[in-house]
């Protein structure tokens, strides 16, 4: 039983950063009915971003407590990814508003491949190790361990997304974003400036994306540059599986995805005699992906696509 | 007496290529190198790939972006029937067929459950599948060992037929004819047949059944196509082709391993069609052959270039190389979306929906 | 009428909690000419798109020459014998106006993938017989001169000419227009007429939604009345004419 609530709670933190991810997608696509494909990188450079400041300032000797040294290294990272993301939605998606969809994935496509590459150029090739400034404390219950970071990954993620729904729900920049992507057309004949909105909701995604990327990072203790995919991936499928356009959505695909490859990561050798391993983990997502767009393409609690997909 | 001239201007410039097509290997082997002609070998292996996937992404409009898994079940099958991994050395006249086979196999089992799909839901579902395939092939070598893994399948037998072998220097009189030589008359003959077969199915019931499909599929259908069996056949088609390429791959490698078919590889093909200009067979070609070409040319100039310039590597060239890959596509789609050669219709058809977003700008 | 070519009954279509169609019954003659009015929302479409097979009925019969097409796919549909047209017209855009008409002759052909890459002597003839077939439509409804145009180039009128006879080269028994006339001025719209009338004396039933209240009266059998999904009233022009339902609900009168 304590495996099991184990798997649960790793899920759970695995699941609240696949969530924050997955409201970029999901924003993106609610108002542009397309997949932005250079979300992940986004994440990514948000983890190695971060870690580049935590480490300047631990080597200068700087002698704070090790969240406010996290803290700082967020503020810088989250504008540099927003930056990242309006650059890309500039470059990639406006010029090819209305030309076939083929187009903008493909820009979309060749920006993730250069931002990779970027990366390398920067940081290199090889893992980039977290430095070790955070509290490791490890809490047990009911025989299952989780650590004190990653209750607070998962406190700050569901705060952020409550913070987001309240904005979208609220706010006028949020009623604009609605009314965006009911009809763009119509919300700029009721004064919307709608390529303002669209660069907006690119800023907030990507800002999103850098608090995972950080998640992320000191989760697993480091980053590298082609970490953006896999869990861009994964996060897209949570998007899918909620319902994609759909805010709450992507918090429920989020969460439920994680605990699924946990628990499936789990058990799986047990359900298949041995023959298929933990190193299957990462089937699950794409599995759990082409399992929701066949017999659910709406998502759980997404409205009808007709013609959209 | 026009169609006569116009004939023999036709069979005249079909024997000069001809003629340079046969001799090319050995001007590019004597002047560059015979590392090149291994390049062009690859060239010729990447057209028959790319004009598989452009039956699917280019006739049929059908967004496949894990069309490496027909290449990699093609190369799979003739590396696991013939090489020391079972013992097993079947001939290329059963595992090139057969490999064919399975990938046409997969490409139905990718291709049913995906018919609901389009655009970019497709793009990314075939995607999860061929992420699917190479994590199995990483992970088949236990508990039984199938695949043995990320180390891959070795020693794969060349494609021979009595003693007559491919994976041999060819003495014919005072002529030698080294590996590279051999596949290349081996690739140029399959892939001037897969220009043909693909340019026959485009110009055929067919092929307008598949240009009705992407056009508007409800049309289609009230016309009286069977969209799920035209869908089917489109991947099927396009996944033989993929599985031929691959088998041919892996007899000419000697060896292949989970990682030459991974996403990167996918992309590259897609991009092939893409930047070559969708559904034009010349076009993708020209795609294959300068993609195939232009990283090679990278290689050998961006490391020189920066010796030259700076006395000392500043970008690893590989790196500079993915770089402007990557920067190329973005490039390319801002400027000539509708590739480097386009059908005329297609060209038309993008320059149609760039003005209808500048009307919608301004 | 002993001869109905198509005949449905009950046919009930709900859309989530709508109800686009309920208990709809139709017999359309043989060789008529026969007229589907209603007011805008009155369920035409659906009713039409459940003929051609795009939407699946929930409940009823649909019989067609003999066959039983109920919740059958649009193929079947086509392969028994209706085509349509598309209130909104639906070419091949990127396709030459030939080039259209011979997909309309993917139902009457055979030729597979091997023949397409094997050329054999029976796939040419049948290719060959495709273009004439097709060239003679495009001349049968008089549009020759574009025949090598793009479809999306077309004038509007073309176009709506163009499905028609895209349509036509499935040798349909039954064809089926969505509002034809829609767009078109008054010269156009009596070239139409006369086509219709040409495509029924060539034994084509025809199936006709249309918003011009005139053009259905004149040239029409039989009319059937839609109005909230249901079949109000049924029967000869003069008769529908003067039926104080069919008034009613043109007028709006009672309706709230």
């Amino acid at each position: 039983m304590d495996i099991f609530l184990q798997q649960i709670l790793n899920g759970l933190v695995l699941g609240s950063i696949y969530a924050l991810i997955a409201l970029g997608y999901t924003m993106v696509y609610g108002i542009m009915g397309l997949i932005n494909f250079a979300h992940g990188e986004v994440v990514m450079l948000g983890a190695m971003v971060t870690i580049t400041i935590v480490n300047a300032l631990v080597n200068a000797g700087v002698s704070l407590p090790g969240p406010v040294i996290l803290a700082i290294g967020l503020f810088v990272a989250i504008p540099a990814c927003m930056l990242v993301g309006f650059t890309i939605e500039r470059i990639a998606y406006r010029p090819l508003r209305g030309a076939p969809r083929l187009a903008p994935l493909i820009t979309a496509i060749g920006l993730s491949i250069s931002l990779q590459q970027i990366a390398i150029l920067i940081w290199g090739r090889n893992y980039i190790p977290f430095p070790p400034i955070l509290n490791q404390d490890v809490v047990t219950f009911f025989g299952a361990s989780i650590t004190k970071l990653q209750i607070f990954i998962i406190v700050l993620c569901l705060l952020i997304m409550t913070g987001l729904l309240v904005m979208v729900e609220k706010t006028k920049l949020g009623r604009a974003m609605r009314a965006t992507s009911q009809n763009p057309s119509v919300a700029s004949l009721m004064g919307v400036n709608v390529n303002s909105i669209i660069s907006a909701t690119f800023v907030i995604g990507s800002g999103l994306g850098a608090v995972a990327g950080v998640m992320v990072a000191t989760n697993y203790d480091q980053a590298h540059y082609y970490m953006g995919y896999l869990i861009g991936m994964k996060a897209f499928t949570a998007a899918v599986l909620g319902g994609i356009g759909n805010l709450g959505g992507a918090v429920l695909g989020g969460i439920l995805l994680g605990i699924i490859e946990s628990l499936g990561a789990g058990y799986i050798g047990d359900l298949t005699g041995g023959f298929l391993g933990s190193n299957y983990q990462d089937v699950f997502a794409f599995v759990v992906l082409i399992l929701v767009l066949i017999f659910r393409p709406s998502g759980l609690l997404g409205e009808k696509l007709a013609d959209r997909a | 007496m026009t169609t006569n001239t116009s004939t023999r201007g036709k069979m005249a410039l079909f024997i000069g290529c001809a003629v340079l097509m046969a001799v090319a290997p050995f001007v590019i082997g004597s002047v560059l190198g015979n590392s090149w002609v291994r390049i062009v070998d690859f060239a010729l292996l990447y057209i028959m790939l790319a004009l598989g996937l452009n039956i699917v992404v280019g006739f049929a409009g059908l967004l496949d972006m894990g069309y490496i898994a027909f290449y990699a079940v093609g190369a799979y099958t003739y590396a696991l029937l013939s090489s020391p991994q079972f013992g097993l050395h079947l001939p290329f006249y059963v595992t090139i067929p057969l490999g064919a086979i399975c990938a046409a196999c997969f490409g139905l089992l990718l291709g049913t459950p995906v018919l609901r799909l389009k655009g970019d839901y497709l793009a990314i579902v075939t995607l999860g599948f061929g992420e699917i395939i190479r994590i199995f092939m990483n992970n088949l070598n236990q508990p039984i060992n199938i695949t043995n893994g990320p180390q891959g399948v070795n020693l794969i037998d060349p494609i021979h037929l009595g003693d007559v072998t491919l994976g041999k220097t060819m003495q014919i009189g005072s002529l030698n004819l080294p590996v590279v030589y051999l596949h290349y008359y081996l690739f140029l003959i399959l892939s001037v047949l897969v220009v043909i077969l693909a340019s026959r199915l485009q110009h055929s019931r067919i092929g307008r059944a598949w240009v009705a499909l992407r056009e508007d599929d409800i049309a289609a259908a009230s016309m009286g196509i069977n969209i799920r069996n035209i869908k089917l056949l489109a991947f099927a088609l396009g996944a033989l082709s993929g599985g031929v390429a691959g088998g041919l791959f892996a007899s000419f490698q000697g060896f292949i391993s989970p990682e030459s078919f991974g996403l990167m590889e996918s992309i590259m093909i897609l991009a092939m069609v893409v930047l070559g200009g969708m559904g034009h067979i010349p076009g993708v070609v020209l795609g294959a052959v300068v993609l195939t070409v232009a990283p090679e040319i990278l290689r050998d100039t961006i490391g020189p270039l920066q010796m030259n310039t700076f006395g000392r590597m500043i970008v690893d060239p590989e790196n500079a190389r993915q770089l402007l890959f990557g920067l190329a596509l973005v490039v390319m789609m801002l400027v000539r979306p509708a590739g480097m050669w386009p059908s005329k219709r297609r060209a038309l058809e993008f320059s149609d929906a760039k003005a209808k977003a500048r009307a919608q700008k301004g | 009428m002993a001869d109905a070519l198509l005949k449905i009954e009950g046919i009930n279509k709900r859309f989530g909690g709508l109800q686009a169609l309920s208990a709809v019954s139709l017999e359309i003659p043989r060789g008529s000419i026969y007229g589907l009015i209603g007011p805008n929302g009155a369920g035409k479409t659906t009713l039409f798109n459940v003929l051609t097979g795009l939407y699946m009925p929930d409940e009823g019969t649909f019989t067609f020459d003999g066959q039983d097409l109920f919740r059958a796919k649009p193929h079947k549909v086509v392969a028994a014998g209706i085509a349509r047209t598309f209130q909104n017209i639906r070419l091949f855009s990127e396709m030459t106006a030939l080039e259209n008409v011979m997909v309309g002759r993917h139902i009457k052909s055979r030729a597979g993938a091997l023949g397409a890459v094997l050329r054999d002597p029976r796939t040419r003839a049948e290719e060959a017989a495709i273009r004439d077939k097709a060239w003679e439509l495009l001349e049968y409804v008089g549009i020759t001169d574009v025949a090598g145009e793009l479809a999306r180039n077309l004038s509007y009128g073309h176009q709506r000419r163009l499905e028609i006879a895209r349509a036509l080269a499935t040798e349909p028994k039954l064809l089926a227009l969505d509002e034809p006339a829609a767009g078109m001025n008054p010269r156009e719209t009596d070239d139409l007429r006369q086509l219709m009338a040409k495509v029924r004396d060539g034994g084509v039933t025809i199936l006709l939604i249309e918003h011009d209240v005139k053009l259905v009266m004149g040239l029409c059998d039989r009319i059937a009345v839609l109005d909230y999904g249901k079949r109000i009233a049924e029967g000869v022009p003069d008769a529908v004419r003067k039926d104080p339902k069919v008034i009613e609900a043109y007028l709006g009168v009672a309706h709230e």
